[in-house]
């Protein structure tokens, strides 16, 4: 039998696998589950890793208290501090881990508030793909969901995080995340939120303090009516020679999106590309982009383009002229336009995500 | 469209197992046709009827047209992203092996991984516009200028493949071109021209390109066909 299987109730199985958890852990390295605001699960599958609660992670390695709030310290903003539970992850360094580490973080009692604290450090050299899956369970109404998460990817290191959100139509969830960025480090943002939720508000910060670091931040939205995606992301600058991307993609079914991202180089020989893309399916939907770029100096390449519009008639009736009906064919446009691929999935994880999409996408569309 | 009407007064027959070839200058109502043809919205009929295979489908949605057996190459095909050649073509036709060999054959393996049209150069276009309606295979075939923007070596590729399709039985096609390339490999009877939205003659396509080549589309209103075909 599985471990991560045996923790949870078998009416809640359904809603954590549509956010991405490996109850097998066959294709993960670890795996941490906190149900509202206890841990009910966690264990590494690989000595480069540790994984625990945070509280735990105090306990043991003490120097971790150095890195609590450090992230909202630099970045001269303050963060809520009554959390309870939470993962620390800890990559050690120079390690390759070939699968992701996953994590839950999963809603359970009527009108509960969870609120986490995490953090993520990547050290010198390691690399390594995350997914976190936030999911509630069908008891869980008008409960909500704040995670604090703090990113360290030291010098030379690489993180891919997917996040994926399964939550309810009356749901609220606020992430609040920053990710300090060394020299020649990477860090990769990828959000997936296809299920109806009552609001999400989010703008997650990477801070690229090394020559040479790279951030990008990828989502994809699908907006169910009556629902509030304010969904942003921000980059800064603050060494030269550093790159970022924020890539976004909604389609609204009746919701409203904002859609943030702001770019900000404070150092010269910064490279930043903005994309945003919405498709309006309802006449209830709404989308607003709102790009920004900002810089006070010469040397720096950044752009933005962003397209929002109803679903191009001829594009359906091409795909008619081939046998496929109106309905049929507007599927398939709206799936295309949501492709994963705008994702910059790891390779191990890409199927996986696919097929997690058709599967939400099959219902919605 | 601005609810004037583009054409008048048409009327013209496609046999089974034949090639209509039409012709005409720029803007004359060409492509509006084959587009009424497939029941393109804003495209419609004010009066008269569409008939194929005996049923009027002036009604019909474009993809009840297509399962009766119409097919179109479109003139300029738009981009779909995030949708792949291949994933349509594998809709089109079950036979994979069918599949392969004619995206061998239309230079279109490495297209079948890409987004339709997305980046496509206008030759390739209209190869993988080939590909995708023969692969539909419809019995009769709307062909909006197959070889406009094609190289000469890929016009011949196409040209023999649409013809040996066109061969088989209960084939037929309705096609619009400028060029007149593609008539050295199509064995087309009939021809007629087009002029601001009415159909002036019916004649033998390769004279009348011909014709039009050495006299431009003026002299057509003297033609000798004239009569032949009010």
């Amino acid at each position: 039998m599985e471990e991560l299987r045996k923790r949870i109730e078998r009416s809640d199985e359904e809603s954590i696998a549509s956010s991405g958890i490996d109850f097998s852990e066959k294709m993960r390295s670890a795996s941490f589950l906190q149900r509202d605001d206890s841990v009910v699960f966690s264990r590494s599958l690989s000595d480069g890793i540790d994984i625990m609660s945070i509280e735990e992670a105090f306990g043991e390695f003490p120097e971790i208290r150095d890195y609590y709030g450090k992230s909202f310290g630099m970045l001269g903003s303050g963060y809520p501090k009554d959390t309870k539970g939470g993962y620390f992850i800890r990559v050690k360094k120079g390690k390759t881990i070939e699968m992701p580490i996953q994590t839950c973080l999963f809603l359970k009692a009527q009108g509960f508030k969870q609120k986490v604290h995490n953090i993520i450090i990547v050290e010198e050299g390691a690399r390594v793909y995350l997914i976190t899956g936030c999911a509630a369970s069908k008891a869980a109404g008008e409960a909500f969901h704040l995670g604090v998460s703090e990113f360290f990817i030291k010098k030379g290191g690489y993180l891919n995080f997917t996040m994926v959100h399964s939550w309810k139509e009356d749901i609220s969830v606020k992430p609040i995340s920053t990710a300090l960025i060394e020299e020649d480090a990477s860090f990769i943002s990828n959000y997936i939120c296809l299920r109806p939720v009552k609001e999400v508000v989010m703008y997650p910060t990477a801070m690229l303090l090394g020559k040479g670091a790279r951030s990008s931040f990828n989502s994809l939205i699908l907006s169910h009516p009556d629902t509030l995606q304010d969904i942003g992301a921000r980059a800064i600058f603050r060494a030269e020679n550093t790159r970022a991307e924020i890539n976004t993609r909604a389609v609204s079914l009746g919701g409203k999106v904002i859609a943030r991202g702001h770019l900000k180089a404070e150092r010269t020989d910064a490279k930043a590309h903005l994309e945003c893309r919405g498709l309006i399916l309802s006449e209830r939907g709404m989308i607003h982009a709102i790009p920004e770029l900002e810089t006070d100096l010469r040397d720096v390449d950044m752009s933005h383009e962003a397209a929002i519009g109803k679903i191009s008639k001829e594009e359906v009736e091409y795909l008619c002229s081939r046998g496929f009906s109106r309905d049929e064919a507007q599927s398939i446009i709206v799936r295309g336009f949501m492709d994963v691929g705008i994702l910059a999935l790891p390779e191990v994880l890409t199927k996986e995500i696919k097929a997690l999409e058709d599967k939400t996408l099959r219902a919605d569309l | 469209m601005s609810g004037k009407p583009i054409l008048e007064d048409i009327s013209l027959i496609v046999q089974e197992n034949e090639t209509m070839v039409l012709f005409g200058p720029n803007g004359s109502g060409k492509t509006t046709l084959i587009k009424a043809i497939m029941g393109f919205s804003g495209y419609n009929a004010k009066g008269g009827r569409i008939v194929y295979k005996g049923k009027t489908i002036n009604g019909f949605s474009i993809d009840e047209r297509v399962k009766l057996g119409m097919g179109l190459m479109y003139q300029n095909p738009p981009k779909v992203r995030g949708v792949k050649l291949g994933q349509i073509a594998k809709f089109l036709c079950k036979d994979k092996k069918r599949v392969e060999e004619l995206a061998d054959r239309l230079s279109l393996k490495k297209h079948l991984d890409r987004e339709i049209n997305v980046d496509f150069s206008g030759g390739e276009m209209k190869r993988s516009e080939l590909f995708q309606v023969l692969l539909q295979d419809p019995d009769i075939l709307l062909l909006d200028e197959p070889e406009s923007g094609v190289d000469i070596e890929n016009i011949s590729i196409m040209g023999r493949v649409l013809n040996e399709y066109l061969a088989q039985k209960n084939k037929s096609a309705f096609m619009i071109t400028h060029t007149g390339y593609i008539l050295d490999y199509i064995t087309a009877r009939e021809g007629c021209v087009m002029i601001e939205g009415k159909l002036w003659c019916v004649g033998e396509p390769k004279e009348m390109f011909n014709s039009i080549k050495s006299s431009g589309y003026e002299k057509c209103k003297e033609c000798p066909w004239l009569k032949k075909g009010r």
